[in-house]
């Protein structure tokens, strides 16, 4: 160990490490063990993970989709108020997500911008819900992606340009295996993220069991009727974000 | 496969003008000090800086013709080997680009690599080659898609000095079987002597000399040339066997010149003494002791005086004339060591 930290930084230290272990081990101690496999496999548990698996995966494939190349576009392209424009995808990381959850029924919703002009309404509906996760979870994917972007060489594509590759060839062949790493640690950012959304959801999506009650909400509902059960479904998203720690340690643990 | 090239660039107070031909099969070394503009003439040449002038291939205009068009192969200084693809991978990464099948395309990067003695390494990751064999499939890869031009930028650059000899005759025989023009930029002397069939010599943006290897060593035309190739070299005006030199000072010469000319001679023709010595040299000047540095087996003072000059002694002279800085010295060159050559 380093004999260079002041004695006085030792406490402060350590007790922020308990504020922020000691819950979790709450959450384990509490937890009501011996009936957590049959509560596991109960119908209301299991409906409200897989509706948060199946809309954190679409909200993932929809960030990758836009996210990738809106990413490329801000770390390649020249334009005027670059800057601003990279300050607005990001702003969605800063932006409570409530306000997201408001701002997205204004365009999405019955009498939002598009919705009362196409007449329809993404409000409170499952496809809302991945809408509403998308918002929150895209700037973690472009952040990521746009960073490897910038930290690659570039002079490889130049190679490969040389070498006869179009603009499209270099990008699939060259470009996109290079930030690969990068591209994955996002994408699983990025899920993490869409999986715990809770506030945007709420408010765009609403609460429905089975359509977009998904299982941050089922945790918030559920302790008030059933504290026991919003415990088991928070052991449940405490593994999952464990799993994706274990998945990245070689990225940020290493 | 010919290549003209006049190429005219100006940015952030560079000035890059250059102009020279490279004949089909001929091998050209585009020889300069750092930040002369080689590389960036190399990059004008691939299509990769836009510049004015004109690029001629085989008397095609390349100008506004991308990249990906030119069909000119790079290596780069250090390579650049696609991390994530295996040797052979990187080497069909260009036929594949032509459209060849993945099949054709395999087949053909495994026999280039079987010419270049890497047939082992097929599916090694760059990163585990040595330098020697990943400049061997840097080259590979790009004669695999048969450029009509090769470019190398400083290809053994990036080699350490144990390897570089073999490695530098390897390259000198793989070069000599392309039938295109190729240009090699370097700032090694020797890796230009050695490589190429013809020199041109950058400086600050622009050609100063051009010619064969014997050439340049013979004729230096500028300072940088003649400190590469080990000559003391100055300008000056020659009347009646005699030059008077532009810096100041005066050198008998054997050569029949007149009018501007250059006149060189290599250090060790330089003898120094303590005292004025009598007899056969005709040139003896003062000059005053500068800096003193070990050169190989020889010792080489560094001499203000008009002119100024290089020497090479042998230790043992070093030790008797007492070398420091400041000391007062004769040198003295014999006219016949002179080679005197017009401007």
């Amino acid at each position: 160990m380093r004999r260079s930290v002041p004695p006085l930084l030792w406490a402060p230290g350590l007790l922020g490490l308990a504020f922020l272990v000691l819950p979790l081990v709450a959450l384990v101690l509490r937890a009501p063990w011996a009936t957590l496999p049959g509560r596991l496999v109960e119908p209301g548990v299991l409906t409200a993970l897989r509706l948060s698996v199946t809309t954190a995966s679409a909200a993932t494939v929809l960030a990758v989709l836009v996210g990738v190349p809106l990413a490329v576009l801000l770390a390649r392209v020249e334009f005027p108020g670059r800057r601003l424009v990279r300050a607005l995808v990001t702003l969605p990381l800063v932006l409570p997500p409530v306000v997201g959850g408001v701002a997205l029924l204004l365009v999405f919703g019955r009498r939002g911008v598009i919705g009362s002009w196409a007449g329809f309404s993404l409000a409170f509906t499952t496809a809302g819900v991945v809408l509403a996760e998308a918002f929150v979870a895209l700037p973690f994917l472009v952040v990521s992606v746009e960073g490897a972007l910038r930290a690659a060489d570039r002079r490889y594509e130049e190679a490969a340009a040389t070498l006869g590759a179009t603009r499209w060839t270099v990008f699939r062949r060259v470009t996109l295996p290079m930030v690969a790493p990068g591209l994955a640690a996002g994408t699983v950012l990025c899920w993490a993220r869409a999986l715990g959304e809770f506030g945007a959801t709420i408010t765009f999506a609403g609460n429905f069991p089975g359509r977009t009650q998904t299982m941050p909400i089922a945790v918030y509902l559920a302790l008030e009727s059933d504290p026991d059960a919003a415990i088991v479904l928070s052991l449940v998203l405490l593994a999952v974000s464990v799993a994706i720690l274990v998945t990245l340690r070689d990225r940020w643990l290493g | 496969m010919s290549l003209v090239a006049r190429i005219r660039l100006q940015r952030n107070g560079f000035r890059l003008d250059a102009e020279f031909e490279v004949a089909g099969g001929e091998v050209v070394a585009l020889l300069g000090p750092n930040g002369a503009g080689k590389t960036t003439v190399l990059r004008v040449l691939a299509g990769l800086v836009p510049a004015a002038g004109e690029v001629r291939l085989d008397g095609v205009d390349l100008h506004g013709v991308p990249v990906e068009r030119r069909r000119v192969g790079l290596v780069f200084q250090d390579y650049l080997l696609f991390p994530h693809l295996s040797t052979v991978d990187n080497v069909a990464f260009g036929l594949r680009c032509q459209g060849l099948g993945r099949a054709e395309a395999h087949r053909t990067a495994l026999e280039w690599l079987a010419r270049m003695d890497l047939t082992g390494h097929a599916l090694a990751k760059p990163a585990t080659l040595s330098g020697g064999q990943a400049q061997r499939v840097a080259l590979a890869r790009a004669l695999a898609v048969q450029p009509r031009l090769l470019l190398l930028d400083e290809p053994l650059a990036a080699l350490d000095a144990g390897t570089r000899l073999t490695i530098r005759a390897g390259l000198r025989h793989h070069l000599s079987g392309f039938a295109g023009a190729t240009v090699l930029v370097t700032h090694d002397p020797l890796d230009a002597m050695v490589l190429a069939d013809r020199i041109v010599v950058l400086e600050a943006g622009t050609v100063v000399q051009t010619g064969t290897p014997p050439e340049i060593t013979r004729q230096p035309r500028t300072d940088y040339v003649a400190r590469l190739v080990g000559l003391n070299l100055y300008r000056g005006r020659a009347r009646e066997g005699a030059v008077e030199l532009t810096g100041g000072g005066r050198l008998s010469v054997e050569d029949p010149v007149s009018g501007n000319v250059f006149v060189a001679f290599p250090p060790a023709a330089v003898a120094l003494y303590v005292d004025r010595p009598a007899g056969s040299p005709r040139n003896v000047w003062p000059v005053r002791v500068g800096g003193v540095e070990r050169y190989g087996d020889r010792i080489r003072v560094q001499l203000e005086g008009a002119p100024t000059v290089v020497a090479d002694v042998t230790p043992a002279a070093a030790a008797e004339l007492d070398l420091a800085p400041g000391k007062g010295l004769w040198a003295a060159v014999k006219a016949t060591e002179t080679h005197a050559y017009p401007d």
